[in-house]
């Protein structure tokens, strides 16, 4: 057999290696981006998460354990369900997938790290500072208090007024920067640094489930950052998008809210999925069956999942034929699912289980969620809806899913991945012990709220009344939650002591099939296989040794820094070298500044937040300027008789890519303010509506000339890179294009009163996107120039001039789409 | 009072909770059928398995097959349950507030609005169609014994249509979320023979007795004296409305005394509050000791209602106000 390196391997090789990885010691390692660091502070976040809102959920179910209780009062008692829903479901489901994903993905693909490693600390950060501050609104008493889903008018500013909202609005708003940052980390990451021959069909299950949810991430989220910008302005400024007398609809923010929401929980649910899908044939000990199928499922369900949304609007009051087509998506994402738990009941069938940790809870989450699913199903039914909906049954239907199918499967894969961490296991004494109260005490605290609901208990009521039947239901859903809460205490006190434990050697404890068990070190593992099967551990015994002597490819490092390997998105052909960024203290200044902006902009303490933004933008400067370098060298050598080109320029390189993915969701929150403009207008009777009018067509048409015009000269900026002078005059030019052309819609607008009515306010909304893409462009052409005069833009060293031509392109179409809905809008409709 | 899914007073809700039982059991067959599985997986040694029987068989054919039936027979449901009213239905408009109910019935008599609140009777085995809206926030009006919910949305007018076969009184909470005191806003509900409804809706249309007793009449005075009636009204004979939007000549009204504010429907009618049988929408039952520990003290069992609490009033003026509303059947 002939492999990429022969032995013995250079001396030096080793060593030059692991000080290219090396990370910093004692409290620099928080300037760390090392994905196994940032995976594991991520997942501790998202798990202390768990543990907080677990607590509150816990003092609910004290209130509710008697009638008539005086626990809690009504107004504590709604700021504490409203932050246990908004912590679970934004700060510790979304985040510990996406965490999760950032510590196995990599090993699992045969990468050495993610492709943006600064990207994945700045997201960490992020969601750190602002998760942890948000969880203290609590302790001050002005937590957001109008559920996790804050509906308005209720979260408006009349009948909101103290700053609970903003703090929703603005606080976990910023934290879906996180989530869009890593739904970019994952798409560059599965389809370009995949180890070499691990084709799209041999990849794992895992990395298929991670890329759907991504993709899932980069449609569904926009709708909610979108809705949340529009009732934050509504509060702040007075647009009444949803304020019913000015022409603005409360059924507006539903639709937003559960085009994201819906989406949302299969983003929580398939990682899990994904994840047993990688763990059943470990415990079974074949390999799973169906994997084209489950790969077919997954997309499925991805699908699907965004045709569901209104399932949750049921009671609203729209119309009955569009009730129909809704029952009948609802129910037809069940047949995904069906595949994929058929696919895993079949595996078990051919294989010889053992009864492990991993699969106790492996079966909980089949009990638990198979019972969720079909609750699931029944409430697709919308005539039943409308007797459960925004009952207390709902309440079952939802923690039978979302623990089934998202917390029993993460903690089978703690189990089962815990080994990587710091070679040991977790206790399988204890893990028994952890499941029976787990399972015992979730059954106990939630199947009960099945009948409490059907008798009549509605979801948000902080007590009721006696003589219902409802009390031996509450009491006993009180007791299954402490017994739950000591299983979930048990299981912690026994992280910690395995993570308190020596470090040990690792090697592969559940003999399983995939990459991310391979040796590693500081660098991850030596030397980055060649991958022929979808179970490369089990086809190829041998692999591990190979790997760790350096037969493969890369062993050491061609530039002294940080590399790994990019290959093609489907084949997974070796394409280029890909050197990765170091270790930085940037990220997490930005990451702080970033929160800062956001956090005091809540509690109006201007100055200082105005000062944090700056901050985060110099930050964001500095960290970019160490970017986008020249190649060391042409060639790169990673085998003895390979050597690949150093980076790659244009849309060759990841970095073009991962600019079109934010590019996407760019759109689709745009598309989403473009949605309320629609809904808006066609509430009206005559648009525009009294009172407001459209732009004379000499500005319009202005606009879009300049916006063209833009575009061209900063399309003409490839062709002078030569010239430091043309480069400069080009992208100034572009810069005046587009500011003037901003400042021509504008002078078109100034009649706009975006107070008056919802229609006046939708279009200043889109306004003020398009307004905010110029002001972008502005620093980002100014930084252009600034990087040609000084030498940095170059033939070989571009993706400065690349992206920012693809959002200097990106905003002139958004431009042009404005202008061409604002004025072509209401002649169509009228 | 009965608040049951599972204990239909209703055809409507009948056909819903026919429907629960069906699901109940077809989902407890599936589920039974998976988890047997899984047993039987889990005790079988190695072995071949038949690929296409599981994926497509059990992942694709199965499914498909089952909610095909279910899709058709959700759909004949729903048609069923949205069948137009007949035209004698029983029209009434209630507007949701925070945190009580605004009923409004059409005086069959004399085409105008009889308005009360936070009580919904209803004749035996007749339709009736609700008009549902919001002054403020969104609120659901759910009757689990009678029907599913309906949202009621600002800016929009909901229907739902209810009827009762059992006589019985019904509980209505509220089922979205609607702020502080969202777990206190009941609606109650009474279904009555006709011929009772009937002449109870006739009650309803009378104006407010007068006061027969010394202490009734100190109690209409004192409730205008402590500005009761800026958020309440109470239709008195000849067409005064104490806290009315209809002005009348002011002579006619108790000099300076009762007021003319058009806000005087922040709060529920009170015109024959003394009928109802709870109190803040289902806060406290209905009596002379309630009455006054709600004037007294409102806030302490209903944090947060727009009503203040009068704990400075003295007992006998307590007691006064207390049998004047109660007079008011």
């Amino acid at each position: 057999m002939t492999f990429p390196n022969s032995l013995p391997r250079p001396p030096e090789e080793l060593p030059r290696l692991a000080a290219a990885w090396q990370s910093p010691r004692g409290w620099r390692l928080a300037s760390t981006v090392k994905n196994e660091h940032i995976g594991l502070l991520y997942i501790g976040v998202a798990l202390l998460m768990f543990v907080a809102a677990g607590v509150l959920a816990l003092l609910m179910r004290m209130q509710l354990a008697l009638p008539e209780n005086t626990l809690l009062g009504a107004n504590t008692y709604n700021q504490v369900f409203t932050m246990h829903g908004t912590v679970m479901m934004f700060l510790f489901a979304v985040p510990v997938v996406e965490a999760l994903s950032v510590y196995l993905l990599p090993g699992m693909l045969g990468a050495r790290d993610l492709p943006f490693p600064r990207l994945s600390a700045y997201a960490f950060w992020a969601y750190g500072i602002g998760s942890i501050v948000f969880f203290c609104t609590i302790f001050f008493g002005v937590s957001p208090d109008g559920g996790w889903f804050m509906y308005p008018p209720l979260t408006g500013k009349e009948y909101s007024p103290g700053p609970g909202a903003d703090w929703w609005l603005l606080g976990i708003g910023f934290i879906e920067i996180s989530a869009i940052a890593g739904a970019i980390e994952l798409i560059i990451g599965i389809l370009l640094t995949r180890a070499p021959g691990m084709t799209l069909g041999k990849m794992p299950i895992y990395a298929w489930a991670m890329l759907v949810v991504a993709f899932m991430i980069v449609f569904a989220f926009p709708a909610i950052i979108a809705g949340s910008t529009l009732l934050e302005l509504e509060r702040l400024l007075d647009w009444p998008f949803f304020i019913a007398q000015r022409g603005g609809d409360p059924l507006l923010w539903q639709h937003l809210f559960w085009f994201f929401g819906h989406p949302e929980v299969y983003i929580i649910f398939l990682p899990a999925a994904g994840m047993v899908s990688m763990m059943i044939p470990v415990v079974a000990r074949t390999p799973l069956v169906g994997y084209r199928a489950v790969v077919i499922a997954l997309v499925g369900v991805g699908f699907f999942s965004f045709a569901l949304w209104v399932h949750h609007m049921f009671t609203a009051g729209l119309g009955t034929l569009s009730m129909a087509f809704v029952t009948a998506a609802s129910m037809a994402v069940a047949i995904p699912t069906g595949v994929q738990v058929f696919a895993w009941i079949a595996t078990l069938w051919r294989g010889r289980v053992q009864i492990n940790s991993i699969a106790l809870f492996l079966l909980g989450f089949f009990f638990i969620f198979v019972l969720g699913g079909l609750t699931g199903v029944m409430v697709a039914v919308q005539p039943f809806d409308t007797q459960v909906h925004d009952t207390h049954f709902i309440v079952a239907h939802l923690h039978y899913v979302l623990i089934g199918g998202m917390v029993f499967p993460v903690f089978a894969g703690l189990y089962y991945w815990m080994p990587l961490v710091n070679g040991n296991r977790l206790s399988e004494r204890l893990a028994k012990w952890v499941f029976g109260l787990m399972f015992g005490g979730f059954n106990i605290a939630f199947f009960p709220m099945h009948i409490s609901g059907l008798l009549g208990m509605p979801r948000r009521v902080y007590t009721y009344a006696p003589g219902q039947g409802l009390e031996l239901w509450n009491l006993v859903s009180t007791i299954g939650a402490f017994v739950l809460a000591a299983g979930v205490l048990l299981f912690f006190v026994d992280v910690a002591r395995t993570l308190l434990r020596r470090q040990q050697e690792r090697g592969n404890p559940w003999q399983a099939p995939t990459t991310e068990w391979l040796p590693v070190h500081q660098f991850s593992m030596r030397s980055i296989p060649n991958v022929h099967s979808r179970e490369p551990l089990w086809d190829h015994p041998g692999l591990p040794a190979e790997v760790e002597a350096g037969r493969h490819w890369l062993p050491g490092t061609s530039s002294g820094l940080r590399e790994t390997l990019i290959t093609s998105p489907v084949q997974a052909r070796i394409l280029h070298l890909l050197r990765l960024p170091t270790d930085s203290w940037l990220p997490l200044i930005a990451a702080a500044g970033t929160a800062g902006f956001f956090l005091l902009a809540t509690v109006e303490l201007y100055p200082i937040a105005y000062a944090c933004g700056i901050a985060a933008i110099v930050a964001v400067v500095l960290w970019l300027w160490e970017l986008d370098n020249p190649p060391h060298i042409a060639m790169a050598q990673i085998g003895d008789a390979v050597s690949v080109p150093v980076g790659a320029r244009g849309s060759a390189s990841h970095a073009f890519w991962g600019m079109v993915v934010l590019l996407v969701v760019d759109a689709t929150i745009f598309a989403s303010f473009m949605f309320a403009h629609v809904h808006v207008s066609m509430l009206l009777n005559i648009c525009p509506p009294p009172g407001a009018s459209l732009p004379e067509p000499i500005w319009p048409l202005l606009a879009a000339a300049l916006l063209a015009a833009g575009s061209v000269a900063i399309a003409l900026v490839r062709r002078v890179l030569g010239s430091r002078i043309a480069v400069g005059a080009l992208s100034l030019t572009a810069m005046v294009c587009a500011g003037s052309a901003f400042a021509a819609q504008m002078i078109g607008h100034g009649g706009l009163e975006p107070t008056a009515d919802a229609w006046s306010a939708t279009i200043a909304a889109m306004l003020s996107y398009q307004g905010l893409h110029v002001a972008l462009l502005l620093i980002m052409g100014t930084y252009l120039i600034v990087r040609s005069a000084s030498g940095r833009l170059r033939a070989d060293a571009h993706a400065t001039l690349d992206t920012t031509t693809l959002m200097w392109h990106y905003t002139t179409v958004q431009g042009l789409v404005v202008l061409g809905i604002v004025n072509f809008l209401p002649g169509w409709m009228n | 009072m009965n608040a049951s899914v599972l204990a239909p007073a209703g055809p409507f809700a009948a056909w819903i909770a026919e429907a629960g039982w069906l699901l109940f059991a077809a989902g407890a067959l599936i589920f039974v059928f998976v988890m047997v599985l899984l047993a039987l997986a889990l005790r079988r040694g190695a072995g071949p398995v038949r690929h296409g029987l599981w994926i497509v068989g059990g992942g694709l054919v199965f499914p498909v097959v089952v909610l095909s039936a279910l899709l058709a027979y959700s759909l004949s449901l729903s048609v069923r349950l949205t069948q137009p009213p007949p035209a004698d239905a029983i029209v009434v408009g209630i507007t949701g507030h925070m945190w009580w109910w605004e009923v409004r019935y059409r005086d069959p008599a004399g085409g105008r609005d009889i308005v009360l609140a936070n009580e919904l009777r209803l004749p035996l085995g007749r339709k009736v169609v609700l008009g549902l809206s919001s002054a403020d926030v969104i609120h659901s009006l759910w009757v689990p014994a009678l029907a599913g919910k309906v949202d009621l949305v600002p800016g929009r007018v909901n229907h739902l249509v209810i009827a009762a076969d059992t006589v019985g009184i019904y509980r209505g909470p509220c089922a979205e979320f609607c702020g502080e005191q969202h777990a206190r806003m009941e609606l109650v509900v009474v279904a009555q023979p006709e011929a009772e409804f009937d002449s109870w809706l006739a009650a309803q249309a009378m104006p407010a007795a007068a006061p027969a007793e010394a202490l009734q009449a100190r109690g209409r005075a004192a409730f205008i004296d402590q500005r009761c009636v800026a958020c309440h009204t109470v239709r008195e004979s000849s067409g005064v409305r104490l806290g009315a939007i209809v002005a009348p000549a002011p002579a006619a009204v108790a000099p300076g005394r009762a007021t003319l504010d058009p806000s005087a429907t922040l709060g529920p009618d009170l015109t024959h509050v003394g009928s109802r049988l709870t109190l803040g929408a289902g806060t406290l039952p209905n009596n002379r000791g309630t009455l006054v520990a709600w004037i007294s003290d409102v806030q302490h069992f209903k944090r947060g209602a727009r009503m203040p609490s009068f704990d400075s009033l003295d007992p006998a003026t307590l007691q006064a106000l207390a049998a004047y509303l109660e007079s008011l059947k």
